[in-house]
């Protein structure tokens, strides 16, 4: 049974066919990586998962929540889905706890000392138990992209959806970042990824989703494909990202 | 006491609007040229702060930014006579439009000045062009464009303003309102239909303006 | 010549002024008020309030202050109400206080980066709880600088209302200037007095403009 299913997925922007047909599933549990170059839509898929973006044909499954064309009510769907940013998108008004604790304190109604024991404890799983009053601007790219991990965990969402969250990083910043995420996915975490980091990919990856042009070119097992691939367009992309 | 409005008492007195349009339109024409004139010599003087000019902007500006419209005006009008100057309505109207948009137009343009990339400039020494001519041709063109928008909503917003003249009796269209209404005695008629022409006027002017950035400003030479 | 001394002019001039710094307080607090309500309905999801909204705006910045003073102050006579050029100023100034401040606060909103937006979205919180939790608090942070400028221009307009006999610095001004025939002098002072209310309020409003720019 899959917590995830995409079924026939079209998104145009205006007369830009940018995803042309996409289905998907995505177990729980497993970790999803979606690859390909800039353009062949895979942010925009991302996006489609948690409602940022709209679609104009298929469905959506998570979990039990179905989204059909044109729904926007997408309450549902977002507290099952977390999301994490390339910009990191922290809110800097707000210290590092403080960040963690707002939506569970405003959506969920969570109580303040419950919201506060939660967010040191999801601030504790990232490495940043020292930071809880921290803001955002006296933090480095790395710590602040935790932070922003702890947020989208303290939701307690099903699926955790990553759009390039290594990418506006620097270079010797992006291990801890990856190291936080291998460790959610060795706990169980469902993992919906899109990475420019091959080896993490191959690593950590359950399943691999090269896109070009709008449509799933290739799927299947990271490690098989990487070494394998079936196509002269993901053979190419591999070798130009390595 | 039900109240019938009466808008056709105004027809009669058109040829007092249609005066008082033009008379507007001038007010803010002059006014603009000198204007944008005075602002163009006050934003070289405060951006480089030229010897004598810069404190006298400088004064100039903050005294015109900080006080009402309506004051300089009646200073000019009422005020000056004492020292001799005597002007007449239409002149002190002018002067005072002049004075008020010479002062926003040095800040908004001195803004464009400072924006312009210190790379132009020193290109243009490098091929040993003097300050003077390097403003002419690489600076206050640029300058110009760039701040074209907030210049043309500065004009537009003195051009509203001059409705103010009226109190000097300026022959410009709240003047002409108000001979209006002392003849047919229907204010609010009046000055409803005299708001909306101020309104199109305001959208022409702007648009006007809009086409002279385009067309003009932003000519390339071919 | 006249049979007032200076101080007696400037001590009038004063005693005026008054009524300026009150009407400015009155305009700026309701016009605020009323702002809110603009700028929510400019930002609403509903298209007929954010179109009334973008015609109020509309109407308030592109007339002449005084044809919207002029247009009150007749216009509430014909319901047959006693106007007082007090009533009238302040609520003309409201409005057209309120509009201004609208955009500018629409302005700071929309200066907000979409990641803020998209963040919060992501972690289910309605537009609502947005607003008040992420967006306004950073918004108002930005609208400070501009807002305190505005003031600046709330008191000049101030001045426009000595035309319907509202006695504030202008009306006042006039009327000693008539009765000492010192123009040059009493319109020279009434300038002062506006320069000193005006120019701290303009360094304020540049000081924070400042601090902004630097914390970027």
């Amino acid at each position: 049974m899959s917590l995830v299913s995409i079924n026939g997925l079209h998104k145009r922007f205006g007369t830009h066919h940018v995803l042309k047909g996409i289905d998907l599933r995505v177990k729980e549990g497993q970790v999803t990586a979606v690859i390909g170059r800039s353009g062949s839509g895979k942010s925009t898929l991302l996006r489609s998962i948690n409602g940022l973006e709209s679609f104009d044909e298929g469905s959506l499954d998570v979990d039990g929540v179905r989204i059909t064309v044109g729904q926007t009510d997408l309450r549902q769907l977002r507290l099952k889905v977390g999301m994490v940013f390339q910009q990191f998108n922290l809110y800097p008004h707000l210290t590092a706890g403080q960040n963690v604790m707002l939506a569970p304190t405003v959506v969920k109604k969570t109580g303040k000392q419950q919201a506060e024991a939660l967010a040191r404890d999801a601030l504790a799983k990232v490495g940043l138990a020292d930071r809880f009053d921290s803001f955002p601007d006296q933090m480095s790219g790395g710590q602040q992209q935790r932070v922003a991990i702890a947020r989208a965990l303290a939701m307690q969402p099903k699926i955790l959806l990553c759009d390039e969250i290594t990418s506006a990083l620097d270079p010797e910043l992006v291990n801890e970042v990856l190291a936080v995420v291998r460790k959610l996915a060795e706990d169980g975490m469902t993992l919906i990824m899109v990475t420019h980091e091959m080896r993490f990919a191959r690593e950590v990856g359950d399943q691999l989703v090269f896109m070009h042009q709008g449509k799933i070119h290739e799927q299947g097992d990271p490690k098989t494909l990487f070494a394998a691939p079936s196509t002269p367009e993901l053979a190419s992309f591999i070798s130009s990202v390595s | 006491m039900a109240y019938t409005f009466d808008f056709s008492s105004i027809w009669e007195y058109r040829e007092y609007l249609y005066n008082g349009v033009i008379g507007t339109l001038r007010l803010t024409l002059v006014g603009t040229v000198l204007g944008v004139a005075i602002g163009i010599l006050g934003a070289i003087s405060r951006a480089w702060k030229l010897p004598v000019l810069f404190p006298v902007y400088t004064v100039y500006v903050e005294l015109i930014r900080n006080t009402p419209f309506i004051v300089q005006l009646f200073f000019v009008f009422f005020g000056l006579p004492s020292l001799g100057i005597h002007l007449s309505e239409w002149q002190a109207a002018t002067i005072a439009m002049v004075l008020n948009l010479g002062a926003y137009s040095t800040e908004i343009i001195r803004a464009g000045v400072e924006s312009v990339p210190k790379g132009h400039i020193e290109a243009a020494s490098a091929l040993a062009m003097s300050r003077f001519q390097i403003f002419r041709c690489v600076i206050l063109r640029q300058a110009l464009l760039k701040m074209w928008p907030a210049l043309s909503s500065q004009i537009v917003i003195v051009m509203l303003g001059s409705s103010v003249c009226s109190q000097i009796s300026a022959e410009e269209l709240t003047f002409g309102a108000g001979f209006i209404t002392s003849r047919n005695f229907r204010s609010f008629e009046v000055y409803f239909v005299v708001t909306i022409m101020y309104f199109l006027l305001a959208v022409g002017v702007r648009r006007a303006l809009g086409l002279f950035g385009r067309y003009v400003l932003a000519r390339r030479a071919t | 010549m006249s049979d007032f001394s200076l101080w007696d002019i400037i001590r009038n001039l004063l005693l005026a002024g008054r009524w300026t710094v009150l009407l400015s307080l009155i305009a700026f607090v309701c016009g605020g008020l009323v702002g809110i309500a603009i700028l929510m309905m400019r930002t609403s999801s509903a298209r007929l309030l954010r179109q009334f909204a973008v015609m109020y705006i509309e109407l308030f910045q592109g007339t002449p202050l005084l044809m919207q003073l002029f247009l009150l102050f007749f216009g509430l006579s014909l319901t047959g109400m006693q106007v007082s050029p007090w009533l009238a100023a302040s609520v003309a100034l409201t409005l057209f206080t309120s509009a201004y401040l609208a955009e500018i606060w629409r302005g700071c909103v929309e200066a907000i980066p979409r990641g803020q937006w998209e963040a919060s979205a992501s972690t289910a919180m309605t537009y609502m709880e947005q607003m008040r939790h992420v967006i306004l608090p950073q918004a108002l942070r930005i609208a400070v600088a501009p807002t305190v400028g505005f003031s600046v221009q709330v008191v000049k307009a101030t001045a426009v209302t000595s035309i319907i006999g509202f006695v504030e610095l202008t009306k006042a001004g006039s009327m000693i200037s008539n009765a000492t025939f010192a123009p040059f002098t009493v319109y020279g002072l009434i300038a002062l007095m506006y320069f000193c209310l005006c120019f701290p309020l303009s360094l304020y409003a540049r000081r924070l403009e400042r601090k902004i720019n630097v914390s970027r």
